[in-house]
């Protein structure tokens, strides 16, 4: 599959430069910054899922002996409407009001107020000293609910966008997406088959395990230093300034080492709060979130509710489809209703559909970013109904996709035409893989099931040093969350044509490289390698122009190959190459250092398809699932470092799983969350999973140097459904919700029976 | 974390005095064992002073006997130190299978089975296994040391027989009889790093045509304390323990349970699966009696 293309140190494994810090505990991470007089800060938290904020009164904290600080939402400017950009985006308004409430609360745990002192438990004493009086309102909690003509509004301006015209009333429903083609009812009045589903997943987290935290300093002339775990501190400062009404460039964001993110360290959440308790109390503060805090107050992912309806011909071809798809937004508009639908049908062609999305407003924390949002619970309710429908028609699940894949040249169902994709392959990788066929023990079940991600550009910056002996230091604006570093040297290594040791790669603060947008949408190998290696062609032609005026002979009479300037072909001259260190080491002489850049709004990134094979065993009397194996097949364009990407795909897999079978918020009825930690909020641990097994397939992206597509997101699209249909396999037992926790199971089970 | 001040008596009787010291004076005293569920108590949910005793310098709380009469261990023994003991967990493989699903090995090397009985969570794995095996409190006190069965220990949830001024100094089993075996079974949703949904112990000893002569099977976490199931074991008694009284065990677990609907688990849920686990784990007993 992969072109034969020679590549020196593309496609190695080599050690990650930030590796050693990591495993040693060196690493600095966003707790672990303190600062001389820092203060603590910490957030009162809503005590209702719903209420009107009568009063606020912080005074009787402030006048407690160590407080410095103490703000409310009445502290806070009033924010512009308008949109953040990037992944994290969302309303200006929205924004400022999730970081700290104003008039209303909107879900159990919305911060309202935040506290300095001097120690955590002075702190604590002070967020129990602030007085805030509430009108408890009943909290909408579900998006079936929300959705009722006559259900409580959580905003009453919100009336549904999208919409023809304005509706007359305001509704929870904050807006609509539709998306169609061809004629739906002749479709299916074509189908010889037709297979329905109706499904539920409920709202689950990224489970990072770092839990988000921050340092800010602010001095008297108004310039601010946050220290923060973040995966875009350019984003994070222009959302510090828009809701602190300050001036970007007073604002200096330094990025941490990074626990996990998921797209759920998008957002703000505690860095306004501690610029503004810094202002206030003259003295840096620090803010933690605890576990407890991150679950009920930062995004997670949407629950949704989605209605699938295929029909097919009995050669297994498409004839229509249709999509019925509500996502929970939380406590402000911004589900990811939109991916979800043009990520629904992406994978198939498909004359006949219509796809209809809502984003619509509960009582829960406003819905952050995660891995490829809204794609896993859409891909689950279509791939879940495609192996209903391999069922019906006696079909091998993959021999159904393939009959259906999109391919190059095919019109996506989200608008586009597809360049060179590699879905396809992908299928073809699964079906030949030796784990399609291997026998499964007694009573184990297969599931198969594919996912597509588009993946995104966006904007990045590099600078490339080379120091006085010709190694090389790399710095770009992305926070790296999975190995990053070591692929901007890898390719830095192979443009330049050095060794991947002599390169460093270093994530620069705000202040010290241009600007580039959140490490999100897969983006970062993608985008912000090509500005690397932008960087590094700038500085080959620098090195080109300083060799020609060595030897007196024209630029374009210079060629760079491996590693050195060279003469070209033909060209007369009886010089000796001059290498990358040649070069540096007389760069005093020649014109001064060497410093290649690069910006760009990368265009053109590669969307990426996958195909999970799931194994597992279904405990018939407890409704516990093993899971046996799990094979992970993607198409990565290329792998930079193979490693990285398997473990993108081995994580997404597990984040996948976990989902898939036990992860789930759990509220009661006024709205608390429940299981508000790991212990019964249940990621897998390492001892649930069997080992991954990945398959990289490599359909380069013509539109990457080294033909790179973004593979962050893709792999947790399609486990949920991989695992749902091993479960249908072992158990012949078709359960449509999720999470398949043994509860859920056994009761399917003994009903089946 | 809350404010506290800690001791650490190196003394039974010097204990003793400290508790009662505080006792008379109306302030609180706290034991710490291996401080696994205390010190996260601590952090969260109950954070009021108090003074804390650590037994770990007791020489009686740090003593371990496997002897020729009874088994004894120290109320401060890590379960660590038990997964070692080949002779204990010859003797009672159940209990130490029960002591060994406690969090991971770093735990283990404090956590105690003592500090899980004293706690009385309802899903505490070692207190069904000791009521099966009929482990007994070894209860100290300033009148001397008392004792109490383990199935009567645990009041409700989070409570304990235990008065004020006392400390329990460590737990006394009776040595079982030949071809006397048990086993422990929970059910988590994961592998590890989990409260039991369910729990079952069982002890059942044999004759030598393979019919069981003695049993007592206990449950957890499917009532506020763990429960001593005689109808369960009533069920195997007399039988080869085969499928058929098998399934009349775990009938009689699931009919003597009354679990609650939670985040973990629905009532028939929970119902169903410790019987479940009681036949399963009896199978285990029986094969080991028989072995
Ligand atoms: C990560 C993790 C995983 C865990 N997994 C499990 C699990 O799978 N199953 C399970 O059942 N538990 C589990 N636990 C809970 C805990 O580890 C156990 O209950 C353990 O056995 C407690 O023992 P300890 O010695 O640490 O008790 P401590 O924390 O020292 O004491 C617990 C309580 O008992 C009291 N106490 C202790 N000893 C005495 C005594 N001799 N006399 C009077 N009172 C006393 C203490 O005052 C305190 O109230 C887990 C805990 C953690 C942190």
């Amino acid at each position: 599959m992969a072109e034969a293309v020679d590549y020196k140190v593309v496609g190695t494994r080599p050690i990650r430069p930030d590796g050693v810090d990591k495993v040693t505990g060196r690493a600095q991470y966003g707790a672990d910054l303190n600062l001389p007089n820092m203060l603590y800060g910490k957030v009162l938290r809503s005590p209702h899922a719903h209420a009107k904020i009568k009063s606020v009164d912080v005074s009787k904290a402030l006048a407690m002996d160590g407080v410095y600080a103490a703000v409310s939402g009445a502290d806070f400017p009033t924010a512009a409407h308008g949109d953040i950009g990037g992944e994290g985006g969302g309303d200006v308004a929205d924004v400022a009001k999730n970081v700290m409430a104003r008039d209303k609360v909107l879900y159990h745990g919305h911060a309202v107020a935040a506290v300095a002192a001097t120690s955590q438990s002075i702190a604590d004493a002070a967020l129990a000293a602030i007085d805030v009086e509430y009108d408890v309102l009943t909290p909408v909690l579900d998006v079936d609910e929300a959705m009722a003509d006559d259900a409580p509004l959580l905003d009453e301006n919100c009336f549904t966008a999208n919409l023809p015209e304005k509706p007359d009333k305001p509704s929870n429903i904050a807006a609509v997406m539709q998306l169609a083609r061809g004629n739906v009812e002749e479709g299916f009045e074509a189908a010889d088959v037709i297979v329905e589903g109706d499904y539920n997943i409920p709202m689950a987290h990224q489970g990072y395990i770092e839990p988000h935290a921050c340092t800010a300093t602010i001095n008297e002339a108004g310039q601010a230093t946050v220290w923060c775990c973040t995966q875009g501190h350019f984003e994070f400062r222009s959302m510090t300034a828009k809701l602190l009404g300050m001036e970007i460039a007073d604002l200096k964001f330094i990025a941490s080492e990074i626990g996990g993110g998921f797209g759920g360290k998008t957002v703000v959440y505690l860095e306004p709060l501690a610029v503004l308790l810094s202002k206030q109390s003259g003295r840096p503060v620090k803010m933690m979130m605890t576990r407890e805090d991150v679950f009920r107050a930062t995004g997670p992912t949407s629950g949704t509710h989605c209605k699938v309806k295929v029909g097919a011909k009995k050669d297994g071809t498409l004839t229509a489809a249709t999509a019925w798809l509500a996502y929970e937004a939380g406590a402000f508009a911004g589900a990811p209703m939109g991916p979800g639908a043009m990520c629904v049908f992406a994978p198939y062609e498909l004359e006949n559909f219509h796809i209809e999305a809502f984003d619509v407003l509960v009582n829960k924390p406003k819905v952050a970013a995660y891995r490829a949002p809204g794609a896993p619970q859409a891909a689950h309710a279509i791939e879940v109904a495609l192996d209903d429908l391999a069922r019906q028609l006696d079909m091998d699940p993959i021999d159904l996709r393939l009959k259906n894949a999109v391919s190059e040249g095919t019109q996506a169902s989200y608008g586009p035409k597809f360049p060179r994709i590699g879905f396809k392959e992908c299928l073809e990788a699964a079906k030949a893989h030796p784990n399609y066929t291997k026998p499964l023990p007694e009573g184990a079940g297969r599931g198969v099931a594919a996912g597509f991600w588009f993946n995104v550009g966006m904007q990045s910056s590099a600078e490339v040093h080379i120091n006085e002996n010709g190694s090389v230091i790399v710095v770009e604006g992305n926070p790296d969350i999975g190995g990053s570093r070591a692929s901007m040297c890898i390719m830095a290594a192979e443009t330049l044509g050095v060794e991947y040791d002599s390169v460093r790669a270093l994530v620069g603060d705000t202040e010290s490289t241009g600007f580039s947008n959140v490490t999100g949408g897969s983006r970062t190998t993608f985008a912000t390698g090509m500005a690397v290696i932008e960087a590094c062609e700038d500085i080959i032609a620098q090195c080109k122009a300083r060799a020609a005026a060595t030897w007196g002979v024209d630029e374009d009479q210079v060629e760079w190959e491996d590693g050195q300037a060279v003469p070209a072909p033909g060209v007369n001259a009886d010089v000796k190459p001059l290498s990358l260190a040649d070069i540096a080491a007389s760069a005093h002489k020649t014109g001064g250092p060497l410093l290649g850049r690069a910006s760009l709004n990368a265009q053109g990134a590669g969307a990426s398809f996958a195909v999970n094979i799931c194994d597992l065993q279904v405990d018939a009397e407890t409704g516990k699932v093993d899971v046996l194996g799990f094979t992970a097949v993607q198409d990565a364009g290329r792998a930079i470092h193979p490693d990285y990407v398997e473990g993108q795909m081995q994580g997404g897999a597990s984040q996948g799983l976990g989902w898939a079978l036990n992860e789930e918020y759990i509220f009661d009825k006024n709205g608390v969350m429940e299981n508000a930690g790991f212990l019964d909020y249940r990621i897998p641990v390492a001892s649930d999973l069997p080992m991954i097994d990945c398959e990289i397939v490599e359909v380069p992206n013509p539109s990457h140097p080294y033909g790179v597509r973004g593979v962050g997101e893709t792999p947790i699209v399609a486990p949920l459904a991989a695992a749902a249909n091993a479960v249908r396999d072992a158990t012949g037992v078709r359960v449509n919700d999720l999470p398949l926790s043994p509860p859920r199971l056994l009761d399917a089970i003994d009903s089946a029976e | 974390m809350g404010a506290f001040a800690y001791v650490a008596p190196t003394t039974v009787a010097e204990a003793l005095g400290v508790l009662e010291e505080h006792a008379s004076q109306g302030k609180r005293a706290q034991i710490l064992a291996g401080g696994t569920d205390l010190l996260v108590q601590l952090q969260s949910v109950d954070r009021t002073p108090r003074t804390i005793v650590d037994i770990k310098k007791l020489e009686e709380a740090n003593r371990v006997e496997v002897g020729a009469d009874e088994t004894f261990v120290g109320a401060a023994v890590a379960s660590a130190v038990l997964n070692e003991n080949e002779e204990l967990k010859q003797r009672f493989p159940g209990l130490i299978e029960a002591a060994d699903l406690i969090g991971s090995t770093q735990i283990q090397g404090r956590a105690t089975i003592a500090g899980n009985l004293c706690n009385a969570s309802p899903a505490g794995d070692t207190i069904p296994a000791l009521i099966a095996i009929g482990a007994v409190c070894v209860i100290a006190s300033e009148s001397g040391n008392r004792e109490l069965a383990v199935e009567d220990f645990v009041t409700g949830v989070g409570t304990n027989a235990l008065q004020d001024g006392e400390f329990l100094v460590g737990l006394k089993i009776p040595n079982p009889p030949a071809r006397t075996a048990d086993a422990y079974l929970r059910f988590i949703p994961r592998t590890e790093m989990d409260i039991a949904v369910a729990g079952a112990g069982v002890a059942l000893t044999l004759d030598d045509a393979g019919t069981c002569t003695a049993a007592r099977v206990s449950i957890g976490a499917v009532a506020p304390t763990a429960l001593l199931v005689t109808a369960a074991a009533d069920a195997l008694v007399g039988t080869s323990v085969d499928d058929d009284a098998l399934a009349a065990a775990a009938a009689a677990c699931s009919a003597a349970a009354s679990p609650i609907t939670d985040k973990r688990g629905t009532v028939e849920y929970r119902r169903k699966v410790v019987g479940v686990l009681c036949k399963r784990a009896a199978a285990i007993a029986r094969d080991r009696a028989q072995a």
